[in-house]
């Protein structure tokens, strides 16, 4: 029978030191979690080897990562359904670098990504359903209906970028804004392993070194740029060490409590006025590149179920849960439950949500028209649309 | 303009009325397929990007210097259009590059400027801005530069093109306005397969760096029977492929299919007869074709997907405006993509599309 959660603060049980969880036959309001080894590059030391997770941050954690499982689910049967069009890079897999980065970060800190957005939409504060309906091209859209996949926005989240690689130069460009305006944050810029090989992201590194800026970069290393095994794109694919002279840690992001020391040492790090760090979060993406890769004509299907029997980051989380008795598998079943029901609901929403006004067709190019030209209009637009104000 | 737009079909100025499954997506046509010179011989089934993969197995063939490589062609590339090439001529010759624009035009200048024939791919022609200055700064002025000591004439860049109807920002854009500002370089778009690959076999034996943009609609929807060896199309030569006596409408790539169903529209409908141009080559585009055309008829339409402000349409319309000014009877029109960024929703508003240049051709009659 699971306790009150009165009860459970009842019976406080903390358990430090020895690397081992107590194994209690009532609930732990908190537990001691090992993380999982890293590797350091140009660093004398790294982040800590164990870390106290308490039940609410535990229900916290695979709450956000179960939700972008099923979002992205959604999403997949949304676009079979033709419901979405374009283009839709799903994060199935990654959940664990996106909430265990979150769990460290406040919304003061801004967040850079690639086009595979949806999950750090989500952790970002964008409910699901403007998620889904952005992808559906509604109103309801976080972009209006105007960005779609790849293009995704919220306070301190800067997208949501669709070239690859494009997004890191801004990202320590908003590191420097930071640090100009003497805001004790770090600009998390995160990119993939094919974009590890273009040529800005290099400059942005010499820039944020040069300047110390206080920017973590995040290689997100899913181990395919597309169809492209690492190991055939680049001639190093130890990536957390090619930033060269920016120290950097390799992070097994399978993990979510691996990641979450991960982060809190790299926004240490940057805060002590240290410059840039760059992590690599080796994770996996169950799904293909996008909707139209059905991903394993590069991978073999074994490797694909491997991954996910094996080193899934939600089951092995809530397998450690169980273990640490940190949450009740009832809970963690109606959390699912709940979690399905947002989702479903966010479905109905997406799919009959209004689309936008026409009008947006042609609005936001510029902030307002030009002060010399009262009557601007959009060039291009005739009677069979509609004229810009 | 609602008794106008009742009387010319059906379009929705309802917002409400709006709904994904009753709008269909990107440029409408029908594509009618040619049938090649029966002197080129022997042909075969080929849709566009077939006849670009002939095109390369062609010059691979024949050409013991010419590689071609960029992202993910190995296995066959992402529109299918060098499959089978890496297994043919060995992974030496076709080999997929990292995914890095700049180093893989850069990288493909070099090779050119020392004698190899190389077409380097970039994946959709949205990402070819890295490689900008490259080609900018590099592949069009190394000729010049050098006195003709150097010159990266054996270079082809090839990059698909254009809207599909659910690419919005970055998998629409046509850029082809950016390139036809570079004095040094030839900018090449095919309508369909028969073209494709006369016209990509030209660029790959023309002595001056060539890019290449081919119109990815119609990679899979035009199909024609396409001469199994190699010939070439001449670059730099319009093409008139319907005679008229109105209006001379203008377009390359997809949107000459599109103009093909205005100038049927036209005549059955307002009894207008309309002369269609293929530009086919952007830069250097083809004077003499243009002007004669529209000092014979004496209005003139030019249509593109790519927006309005400093597009190809614009350098064409000042040129036909200069030479032609005495036989105009109505100023040049341009029917093309809004000056917005290209958008992921409302797209079939955005294009160049039957009805706006059906109604533009009535302002040209009437004016």
């Amino acid at each position: 029978m699971p306790l009150s959660s009165s009860a459970i603060r009842a019976n406080l049980l903390l358990l430090r030191g020895g690397g081992g969880l107590f194994v209690s036959s009532r609930l732990a309001s908190s537990a001691v979690l090992s993380t999982r080894p890293y590797k350091l590059h140009k660093l004398e030391s790294g982040p800590a080897s164990e870390a106290q997770v308490t039940s609410d941050e535990a229900r916290k954690y695979y709450r956000d990562m179960a939700t972008v499982r099923r979002m992205e689910t959604a999403a997949g049967n949304l676009y079979k359904e033709k419901a979405i069009r374009g283009f839709c890079h799903l994060y199935s897999g990654q959940e664990a670098c996106c909430v265990g980065m979150e769990a460290v970060l406040d919304r003061n800190d801004p967040v850079i990504t690639a086009y595979r957005a949806h999950g750090w939409t989500y952790t970002r504060g964008v409910p699901v359903k403007a998620v889904l309906s952005e992808l559906t091209g509604r109103a309801s859209g976080c972009a209006k209906g105007k960005g779609g996949s790849m293009h995704m926005y919220n306070h301190n989240f800067y997208g949501g970028n669709g070239i690859v690689g494009a997004q890191v130069p801004l990202g320590a460009g908003i590191a420097f804004a930071q640090k100009y305006r003497e805001d004790k944050r770090v600009c998390v810029t995160l990119y993939g392993d094919g974009a590890a090989n273009q040529g800005q992201v290099f400059e942005a590194f010499n820039m944020a070194k040069l300047w110390d800026l206080p920017c973590i970069f995040v290689c997100e290393n899913n181990k395919y740029g597309m169809g492209t095994a690492v190991e055939r794109a680049a001639a190093s694919t130890a990536y957390y060490t090619r930033g060269d002279y920016i120290p950097g840690l390799w992070v097994d992001a399978m993990d979510v409590i691996t990641v979450r020391e991960a982060t809190r040492f790299a926004k240490d790090w940057c805060l002590s006025g240290k410059g840039p760090i760059l992590l690599e979060m080796e994770t996996y993406r169950y799904h293909g590149h996008s909707m139209s890769d059905p991903g394993t004509s590069y991978r073999t299907r074994e490797e694909v179920q491997s991954m996910r029997q094996m080193r899934d980051p939600i089951a092995s989380f809530r397998q450690t849960l169980l273990t640490a008795e940190l949450v009740a598998e009832e809970e963690l079943k109606e959390i699912d439950q709940s979690v399905r029901k947002e989702v479903d609901e966010a479905v109905q929403a997406a799919k009959t949500n209004a689309v936008p006004d026409p009008k947006e067709l042609y609005t936001n190019v510029y902030s307002q028209p030009p002060s010399g030209q009262p009557n601007y209009r959009i060039r291009g637009i005739d009677q069979f649309t509609w004229s810009a104000n | 303009c609602r008794s106008l737009a009742a009387r010319l079909g059906p379009v929705c100025l309802d917002a409400a009325s709006f709904s994904h499954r009753r709008l269909s997506f990107g440029p409408q046509f029908v594509y009618t397929p040619e049938s090649a010179d029966k002197s080129l011989g022997e042909t075969s089934r080929m849709n566009l990007f077939q006849a670009v993969t002939s095109a390369l197995d062609n010059t691979l063939a024949n050409d013991p210097s010419a590689v071609v490589f960029g992202e993910d062609v190995a296995f066959g590339g992402v529109f299918r259009c060098t499959v089978g090439l890496k297994d043919k001529y060995g992974k030496d010759r076709v080999f997929n590059t990292p995914l890095s624009e700049q180093g893989i035009v850069g990288f493909a200048i070099g090779h050119a400027v020392a004698g190899a024939t190389t077409v380097a791919e970039i994946q959709f022609g949205d990402y070819i801005f890295p490689a900008f200055d490259q080609i900018a700064n590099e592949a069009s002025k190394y000729r010049y530069r050098s006195g003709n000591h150097f010159n990266c004439g054996s270079l082809t860049v090839r990059a698909p093109i254009g809207a599909v109807g659910h690419g919005a920002l970055y998998h629409s854009q046509s850029p082809e306005g950016f390139f036809a500002h570079l004095p040094g370089i030839k900018v090449v778009i095919p309508r369909g397969p028969i073209q494709a690959k006369g016209l990509l076999l030209a660029c790959i034996n023309d002595p001056d760096p060539c890019f290449y943009f081919e119109p990815k609609i119609l990679y899979r929807s035009a199909v024609e029977d396409v001469p199994v060896n190699g010939y070439v199309l001449p670059i730099g030569k319009a093409e008139v492929l319907i005679e008229g006596s109105d209006v001379t409408l203008i377009g390359y790539g997809t949107q000459v299919h599109v103009l093909r169903e205005v100038a049927r529209l036209a005549q059955s409908e307002l009894g207008v007869s309309c002369e269609l141009i293929d530009m086919r080559t952007i830069l250097p585009f083809d004077e003499e074709t243009v002007y004669a055309s529209v000092c014979k008829t004496g209005r003139c339409l030019i249509a593109h997907e790519a927006p309005l402000t400093g597009g190809f349409g614009a350098e064409l319309a000042a040129s036909v405006q200069e030479h032609c000014f005495l036989n105009l009877e109505a100023p040049v029109r341009r029917v093309t993509g809004h000056d917005t960024p290209f958008p992921h929703i409302f797209e079939n508003f955005y294009l160049p599309n039957q009805r706006r240049c059906l109604a533009a051709i009535k302002d040209l009659i009437g004016y």
